[in-house]
């Protein structure tokens, strides 16, 4: 009787065990999932965070390479800059391209527009004064 | 497309804009690194296509506004003056501006998308960036649309000092912070506009007290601008490369400002506030009689001539004047007689960081001839001639000597110590800021009277009898 009883007490721990076990699987899983929104979200961390952190890091990148141009080429400095800020186009075409609503592919397209002056003038204005800067010729 | 991939792809191009900021620490890396810029664009571009898959529909509308932006802006590239570089640059940030703020609103009616929510229920923190995005978006549209005017000579450069404009401003600003907490609280499109229809005054409201002379740094402060509010968008969008792009811009209209704002010795916020140039613009009518000597193109011909160094100052009047070639024809011919030319340039000359660089190097001046400020200064007391060419306040020796001038502390071009100084003026008038300059009465100058332009022609005429 006593023996029975040990015996149900390892059958119940047995399944206790494979219990936990499963338990264990599942939380694992759960930790992948969490792996995996991590990935395409963010996770536990807000992606405004890791955004944040470009944001800042980009701000110090962008202080040094800045610091380095030299005085003679600031005008050029201005025009490309003012050129690769256009890739606020991105949000242009985001809008034109999925027409969800009639008013905001309007906005789209104004903005499209106005980018695209701003994208091919600058772009092509900054190349036109940097062909003009040449050594002397000896 | 996998949204990884695509994420990727924006870092890729963010960094290819890095890249082509970083060419331009040297003319001969400039070049390669603006077809950087080019290709990182072309990538933002066709991923957010691949991505956004596209309707026929909408495919054909971009492909119709990009060529119809596209011709606009290439015609205009090709067409523009160099001269007028600064009225350009202006205006593109009102594009800028002006896009940002179209985006926001494409973003507020369509939120599905850009993944921030559905109409009513977007996420309150794509609200707060969409809408300081639109706001500074808004700003740097008619601020530059002002800028712009201003340098075009549209408008009078000079300052417009309306009453009570600092407690307006502020009130504005204070206004613009409630309407953001009503937008994210109510959703409400109303507060949006709102929002929108403030910052458009504020930012007419923020440059019309700024003066002509203070334009580099409105200049340089309203690209800071674009920057940043191409960034509050990124954020809103989620999009690296717009952010990387934002922070870049950003930074560097923000160095510019502070480079320009120390070549004028003047606080940023002195700058911003207004108000300088014009005041004080009877200055030199003290009834003090003082002569000045006057000379001809022959004249400074023949002291050119025979000089063995020269040193040229060229300044705004040179671009108002168009002088930049006749000028270069004239330090040819002086290089043909053996005489040493050299340029000097004053951070804050023109109106726009580097101007004087550009006409010059339109002009096909040498690069390797144009000096900075810190290092051509101490030549001065060695060079025979300083040809001032339309500068006039960065070359006032007040700045170093007077401590009541208004410009007390701005660093100078010293062509005072130069044996003989050439000035090219109209007339006998002050600068911008207002000041006599009290190099015109000194012993070793010389004024020559007259279009920048013409005279030297002039000169270039008389060097060849």
């Amino acid at each position: 009787m006593e023996t029975g009883t040990v015996e149900q007490a390892l059958e119940r721990l047995e399944r206790a065990m494979a219990g936990l076990r499963a338990a264990l699987e599942d939380t694992q899983m759960a930790e992948a999932a969490g792996a995996l929104a991590h990935g395409a979200t963010g996770g536990a961390i807000d992606p405004f965070v890791f955004r944040l952190a470009i944001f800042v890091l980009a701000i110090f990148v962008g202080y040094y390479v800045v610091w380095s141009v030299t005085p003679a080429l600031h005008t050029p400095l201005m025009s490309v800059t003012n050129a690769i800020s256009s890739v606020i186009v991105v949000g242009a075409l985001l809008a034109v391209g999925i027409s969800a609503s009639g008013l905001a592919t309007g906005f789209g397209f104004v903005a499209l527009v106005l980018a695209a002056v701003n994208i091919f003038g600058g772009f092509l204005v900054t190349s036109r004064m940097l062909a003009m800067y040449k050594k002397k010729d000896k | 497309m996998s949204a990884n991939l695509a994420a990727f792809l924006y870092l890729v191009s963010g960094i290819l804009f890095i890249l082509a900021l970083r060419g331009l620490s040297h003319p001969t890396t400039s070049r390669q690194g603006n077809i950087f810029g080019m290709v990182g664009m072309g990538i933002a571009i066709v991923t957010t296509l691949a991505v956004a898959r596209p309707s026929a529909g909408g495919l054909g509308l971009i492909v119709l506004g990009l060529a119809l932006g596209g011709a606009v802006g290439a015609t205009i590239a090709r067409r523009i003056q160099m001269t007028k570089m600064p009225q350009l640059v202006a205006a593109f940030h009102s594009l800028v501006g002006l896009a940002a703020v179209m985006v926001a609103a494409a973003a507020l009616y369509a939120p599905e998308n850009f993944g921030i929510g559905t109409v009513g229920a977007i996420h309150a923190q794509a609200l707060v960036e969409m809408s300081l995005g639109v706001a500074i978006g808004a700003i740097t549209f008619t601020g530059s649309v002002i800028a712009f005017l201003k340098l075009d000579g549209r408008m009078s450069g000079k300052p417009i000092l309306l009453p009570m404009r600092h407690a307006v401003n502020a009130g504005l600003g204070i206004a613009l912070v409630v309407l953001v907490v009503m937008l994210v609280a109510t959703q409400s499109h109303a507060a949006f506009w709102l929002i929108v229809a403030l910052s458009l005054v504020l930012g007419v409201l923020i440059i019309v007290p700024i003066g002509g002379a203070d334009m580099p740094v409105v200049v340089s402060m309203l690209n800071s601008y674009s920057g940043w509010a191409a960034a509050g968008i990124g954020f809103t969008l989620g999009n690296l490369a717009l952010i990387v792009t934002g922070a870049l811009v950003g930074s560097s209209g923000a160095i510019l400002s502070y480079i320009m704002c120390k070549g004028m010795n003047r606080s940023f916020l002195s700058v911003i506030l207004g108000g300088f140039g014009g005041e004080s613009a009877v200055a030199g009518d003290d009834g003090v009689e003082r002569t000045v000597k006057q000379g001809s193109a022959e004249d400074a011909a023949y002291l050119m001539a025979n000089a063995q160094k020269v040193i040229i100052v060229p300044g705004y009047g040179m671009a108002v004047a168009q002088a930049q070639h006749a000028l270069r024809e004239m330090a040819d011919k002086l290089k043909g007689k053996g005489v040493e030319v050299k340029y000097a340039i004053h951070p804050v000359a023109g109106r726009m960081p580097g101007h004087m660089n550009v006409l010059l190097a339109e002009a096909q001046v040498p690069y390797d001839e144009v000096f900075e400020l810190e290092d051509i200064n101490s030549e001065f007391s060695q060079a025979d001639v300083a040809y001032v060419i339309g500068a006039n306040d960065v070359t006032n020796p007040a700045a170093r000597d007077d401590k009541s001038s208004p410009i007390y502390g701005m660093p100078i071009l010293e062509v005072d110590k130069a044996r003989t100084c050439l000035f090219v003026k109209r007339s006998l008038g002050s600068g911008y800021a207002g000041i006599d300059n009290t190099l015109f009465y000194k012993d070793g100058t010389m004024m020559l009277l007259g279009d920048a332009k013409k005279m030297t022609e002039d000169i270039v005429k008389a060097l060849d009898e």
